[in-house]
């Protein structure tokens, strides 16, 4: 099978409405498929991945910790919108440490997290066969 | 009268609707996805006034699910379900802002 690059376009804030863990699961099971997968976190979807998150007081699941699990899967690629943090008052210090290990470089361990301009995004965007939104 | 607002002001205008409407002797809460308009951001200004007049509410299992404690706005009052109680028996009628 041909290797496709597909792009997840995550938007949502985590828990209000069930997109970014839907997102996340789809994103998991198409990692056994080895595609080149790169996660994007713009708007609202940068929440996702805020650092401290705790749903004790709400009675749901803090999936925010699966987002580790992604190295291991060879999805090293998490882009995020650097003016959709700084709209919300957030910098690249509030995202939680998400590492892969480079396979090519002693499995030294890296970060995943790419804080990006919108013109990057666009460019990167445009290098992909599919781009699912969530 | 008693306002809750469960949309982020970054995705829907629930919140701008609801500021547009509501009288002087009515508080507004923030819950579910509502709490971003609570944290301190480019938006913030819309709550400033009413938050500085203590009525403005969040719900703090929301808030904290989010990871936004340490980035509320100021005079964002943190209420629990109990509190969520207490306010609608004290407000009366609540209209939902979805």
């Amino acid at each position: 099978m041909a290797t496709k690059k597909f792009m997840y376009l995550n938007r949502k804030a985590p828990y209000g409405t069930v997109y970014a863990l839907e997102s996340l699961e789809v994103v998991l099971i198409a990692a056994a498929f080895e595609q080149d997968v790169s996660l994007a976190f713009i708007d609202d979807g940068v929440y996702q991945i805020i650092a401290g998150q705790n749903t004790d007081g709400i009675g749901m699941k803090n999936f925010s910790k699966t987002y580790n699990a992604l190295g291991d899967y060879d999805i090293n690629k998490l882009y995020v919108s650097e003016q959709s943090l700084s709209e919300r008052g957030l910098s690249e210090a509030d995202i939680m440490p998400i590492v892969y290990e480079d396979e090519d470089d002693d499995w030294a361990e890296k970060s995943s997290i790419k804080i990006v301009s919108n013109a990057e995004l666009t460019k990167i965007m445009a290098e992909q066969d599919v781009c699912l939104s969530f | 009268m008693l306002h809750t607002v469960n949309k982020s002001s970054f995705e829907r205008n629930s919140l701008q609707s609801c500021l547009d409407i509501i009288d002087e002797k009515s508080v507004i809460l923030l819950l579910e996805d509502g709490v971003i308009c609570a944290a301190d951001n480019t938006k913030s200004s819309m709550l400033a006034q009413l938050a500085a007049d203590g009525k403005v509410f969040a719900l703090k299992g929301d808030v904290e699910a989010r990871g936004i404690s340490a980035k509320l706005a100021e005079n964002i009052q943190l209420v629990d379900y109990s509190g969520f109680v207490d306010l609608v028996v004290e407000h009366g009628t609540a209209v939902s802002w979805l």
